[in-house]
């Protein structure tokens, strides 16, 4: 990692050497491990050193990005007068107005030294516990245990400067058994939160409830999805469209739906990288401060996030959701949260007729990304329900399901929350109970 | 390079490894992207560092650095050998990767214009003038042109002897045309969708595509898409194009025949496969046309080198012969567990990714039909072309695929344009619907540079050689 004299002295060196008319330094460095396992013990087990910057400049209107993971003296000069070459042959962005200015950073407290130095023979004894535990019950094993430290600092030449360092610690375990599997996971800023007991059990009972699965039709059923799926709900409205920039290209489902009622009344959507309960970023990659965003309050659409490119572009202030310069994504939420209710999955269980019990989805995709409709499988425990008890095991089902649709129909959230990882952000979210969703096909295992 | 190499394999070795080797990597990367007449994004990349794989006490180990001196090579290595005595700690049995493979030669791209001599200047104009020749098209409401080229350079050595130096060039390129109205929106991308086409040449891959002279049309088509009827649903015959048969092939075959997929290695993330060892030489995979064969030495090919990032050398093996099971991708661990040495197929993502067995050129070798007699010999189906979303299971069976654009086919013609085409099926029961495949005149290896993989994710840039085949008793229309 880099000590703040040593960030400050390479964000020197580049804001002087440069001679554009605003420049931006982005630093990091990372130190991370992950051990993974399978058929019952570790087959891939790896550690990587990583640092370098990315360096964006302007002239007038013109953009430039170049980036190296060298962070010698000679190769931090030659990124920032690659930036100037690559600028200097732009063409003018029209729409560009200005990098952002410094603005009050409140700091967040995300390093845990015990998380920092977990060595791989303290993850080796994690995944020991798991693997036995499988083999004891005669099942298999598989799964990954990460360990980071990872340190980003931002500057520019208008002043910005934030740096922040965070550990993080994730155990995801997939347990197999003839016929079945289950699933469990766990990511915490201390890796004494992550408990590999906790997280064996939970897959290993999952696994063996879910042997001897039967076939059902597809068709329209009332579902209880955990918080694993759940998650991948919010992962695509983010991805899909709340996002300034999905808005302005007239690709979003927000778009002329701003004060409309889109999902049901109970579900309430926003993103807060200040969080306590998430893994907290108190800035984005233009070093802006975070704020919190409501995108969905009481079922109506409210507001999506903006990053200082798109915000220019209505006149506003950027919420603080930019990713790193060079790419062309656009501003997205990276610590998302889904307001809990007041039920438990228990109750959700009792309260359900006929349906469906989903532990967590596989491989989802959007099949028309302006309606939100998505496709993916069933994986890893799902459970017909009848007359509100676990029926039976069932084998895994495809859907084809409009996303807000289903969000119209929840009809119990969980009053507990889990944080979950995914593509890009964390989530936190409930169990949901919802009246109808549609499978659309079925697979033989 | 030779003596810090020489001197990880060293280090490691004085630890206790039995077994280790050390891949340097420097990849550089550019990528231009232009949306709506502006350039959205001008960058240039460069990473580069060492990653050394050890096996000690049975088990493995793999550490990596972006520094590169003679104190970070000691440390890596000694991580590397801690970590695979660490990994011994759950038992699991002892690595075994089959007999010494010694290599010393050098590889190169061959290209004819490499793409980094290429002006910035002459790549913006392209780009600038494809999305001008879009946005002229009234109704499109956001036009996109982009390109990548990338250099990666790469020096393989290990304690068996082997040292390789190889030099992959890349060269990528592709436009997106959106168009909203009417209560839609809807894309068209060319030559493929997923951002670009790519394959291991020069600047002339880009020459080759002709984005401009395509640009018209691919606009022309998403605002065409925006009032086209709704794909229909039910059991259809089913002519898909080159390049959605290709991730058609990438996900319903590729990823089914990585072997340490088969032997669980995945489990954890994207699963197993359903082509167990039991099928191989048996199972019936597709109709007797169906010939599947897996390569990396087609010149162009996205998934072409000259040897994989365990030194074996590349090479094209059957996969599917006559539409009977017959090989797998291998790496040296996972060919030994089956009395075999490897085929070449380990590819690590970067000099901090560990190898992993990945696709190189998956082909679907041509058959002899003219793309204009396939059409007229079809009385009733649908045309599908360019990927628009695709889901499989985790064990490569149950999968549902969308394309950009889909046209009826009544009566031996192209007829009215479809939208939000979908189809789904089981993989074995879909390749035996297969009953004509066009010929090598239609037949291209198209490039997929985004194929995930692993803990932690990795992305290889692999190929798929396809023509148009026709697919009989396919469900089709598959959305609410």
């Amino acid at each position: 990692m880099l000590t703040e004299k040593e960030i400050k002295h390479i964000v020197d060196i580049v804001l002087s050497h440069s001679t554009a008319d605003q420049t931006e330094v982005l630093l990091y460095a990372a130190d991370s491990a992950l051990t993974r396992f399978a058929n019952s013990y570790i087959h891939q087990n790896v550690a990587e050193s990583d640092a370098g910057l990315s360096v964006r400049v302007v002239l007038g209107k013109k953009i430039g990005v170049a980036s190296t993971n060298s962070l010698a003296e000679e190769s931090v000069l030659g990124v920032v007068d690659q930036g100037l070459t690559l600028a200097r042959l732009q063409v003018d962005n029209p729409d560009f107005v200005s990098l952002p200015g410094p603005l009050p950073i409140e700091k967040a407290s995300c390093f845990v030294e015990r998380t920092a130095s977990y060595s791989p023979e303290q993850r080796a004894a994690d995944v020991g516990i798991i693997c036995r535990k499988a083999r004891e019950r005669g099942l298999v094993a598989s799964g990954a245990f990460s360990i980071a430290v990872s340190q980003i600092a931002i500057a520019n030449s208008l002043g910005v400067f934030a740096s922040h360092m965070e550990t993080l610690a994730g155990l995801e375990t997939v347990i197999m058994s003839d016929g079945g599997s289950g699933y469990a996971d766990c990511f915490a800023l201390d890796a004494a939160e992550v408990n590999p007991e906790a997280i064996g059990d939970e897959a290993i009972d999952k696994a063996v409830r879910s042997q001897n699965p039967i076939a059902l039709e597809p068709g329209e059923y009332e579902v209880v999805l955990e918080e694993y799926a759940v998650s991948d709900i919010l992962d695509f409205l983010a991805y899909l469209g709340f996002g300034a920039q999905a808005v302005q290209e007239g690709r979003s489902f927000m778009c002329g739906r701003f004060g409309e009622k889109v999902v049901a009344e109970n579900i309430t959507i926003w993103d807060d990288g200040l969080a306590g309960d998430t893994i907290p970023m108190p800035f984005d990659f233009e070093g802006v401060a975070k704020q919190r965003v409501d995108f969905i309050v009481n079922g109506v659409a409210n507001a999506v996030c903006y990053d200082s490119y798109t915000a220019a572009k209505e006149g506003k202030a950027s919420t603080g959701h930019a990713l790193p310069a060079g790419g062309t994504f656009g501003p997205i939420p990276m610590n998302m949260f889904l307001k809990p209710g007041m039920a438990t999955k228990e109750e959700m269980l009792k309260s359900t007729r006929r349906g469906i019990w989903v532990t967590r989805f596989h491989y989802t995709r959007p099949v028309h990304p302006q309606k939100v409709i998505l496709t993916g499988m069933t994986r890893d425990g799902t459970f017909l329900i009848e007359n509100g008890e676990i029926a039976s095991a069932i084998k895994n089902l495809r859907f084809t399901q409009g996303y807000l649709e289903a969000l119209s129909k929840v009809e119990m959230l969980g009053r507990e929350t889990k944080l979950e990882h995914s593509m890009f952000s964390y989530n936190r979210v409930p169990a949901l109970k919802i009246g109808k969703w549609n499978f659309t096909g079925a697979t033989e295992f | 390079m030779k003596e810090l190499i020489t001197r990880g394999l060293d280090t490691a070795r004085a630890l206790g490894a039995t077994y280790a080797d050390l891949r340097f990597v420097d990849r550089e990367t550019q990528s231009v992207t232009v949306k709506n007449g502006k350039v959205e994004a001008l960058s240039a990349r460069e990473s580069r560092g060492f990653g050394l794989r050890a096996i000690a006490q049975g088990a493995w180990g793999f550490a990596s650095s972006s520094m590169f001196d003679p104190k970070e090579v000691d440390r890596v290595a000694a991580l590397a050998v801690q970590i695979a005595k660490a990994s011994a700690m759950t038992g699991g049995g002892k690595v075994d990767i089959g007999r010494p493979v010694v290599v010393i030669d050098r590889y190169r791209t061959p290209v004819k214009v490499d793409p980094f001599t290429v002006s910035l200047e002459k790549k913006i104009s392209l780009l600038l003038k494809a999305c001008e020749e879009m946005q002229a098209v009234k109704g499109i409401a956001v036009a996109q042109a982009s390109l990548e080229i990338q250099r990666e350079t790469k020096t393989f050595g290990s304690t068996e002897g082997s040292y390789i130096e190889q030099e992959i060039v890349e060269t990528g390129c592709g436009i997106e045309a959106t168009a909203v109205g009417k209560g839609e929106v809807q894309r068209r991308s060319y030559p493929n969708s997923v951002g670009r086409h790519q394959g291991t040449e020069g600047w002339e891959f880009v020459e080759r595509q002709d984005l401009v002279g395509n640009a018209p049309r691919i606009a022309e088509e998403a605002v065409a898409l925006l009032t086209a009827k709704q794909c229909p649903a039910g059991l259809k015959t089913v002519i898909l194009d080159g390049s959605q048969l290709a991730l058609q092939l990438h996900e319903s075959c590729g990823h089914a025949i990585e072997l340490d997929r088969v032997f669980g290695t995945e489990a954890a993330y994207a699963g197993t496969s359903f082509l167990t060892t039991d099928k191989l030489g048996s199972f019936r995979y597709g109709s007797e046309l169906v010939n599947i064969t897996a390569e990396a030495t087609s010149p162009g090919g996205l998934g072409t080198f000259g040897y994989d990032d365990e030194g074996v050398p590349a090479q094209k093996i059957p996969i599917v012969r006559n539409g009977v099971f017959c090989g797998y991708l291998t790496s040296r661990e996972t060919a030994a567990l089956l009395g075999q040495s490897s085929n070449g197929a380990m590819r690590a993502d970067g000099w901090n990714r560990l190898p992993l067995i990945r696709m190189t050129n998956i082909n679907l070798e041509p058959g002899d039909w003219t793309f204009e007699n396939l059409v007229a010999d079809t009385d009733d189906g649908i045309y599908m072309q360019t990927n628009r979303s695709w889901s499989i299971d985790d064990k490569r069976l149950n999968f549902q695929f969308g394309t950009e654009i889909a046209w009826e086919i009544v009566s031996g013609k192209l007829g009215a344009m479809l939208k939000n085409a979908t189809y789904t099926g089981m993989t074995p029961q879909f390749w035996a619907g297969c009953d004509a495949i066009c010929s090598r005149d239609h037949w291209l290896i198209w490039g997929t540079p985004n194929c995930g993989k692993g803990q932690p994710t990795q992305v290889a840039h692999v190929g798929h050689g396809t023509a148009p085949a026709r697919f009989r008793g396919v469900q089709v229309g598959v959305m609410r």
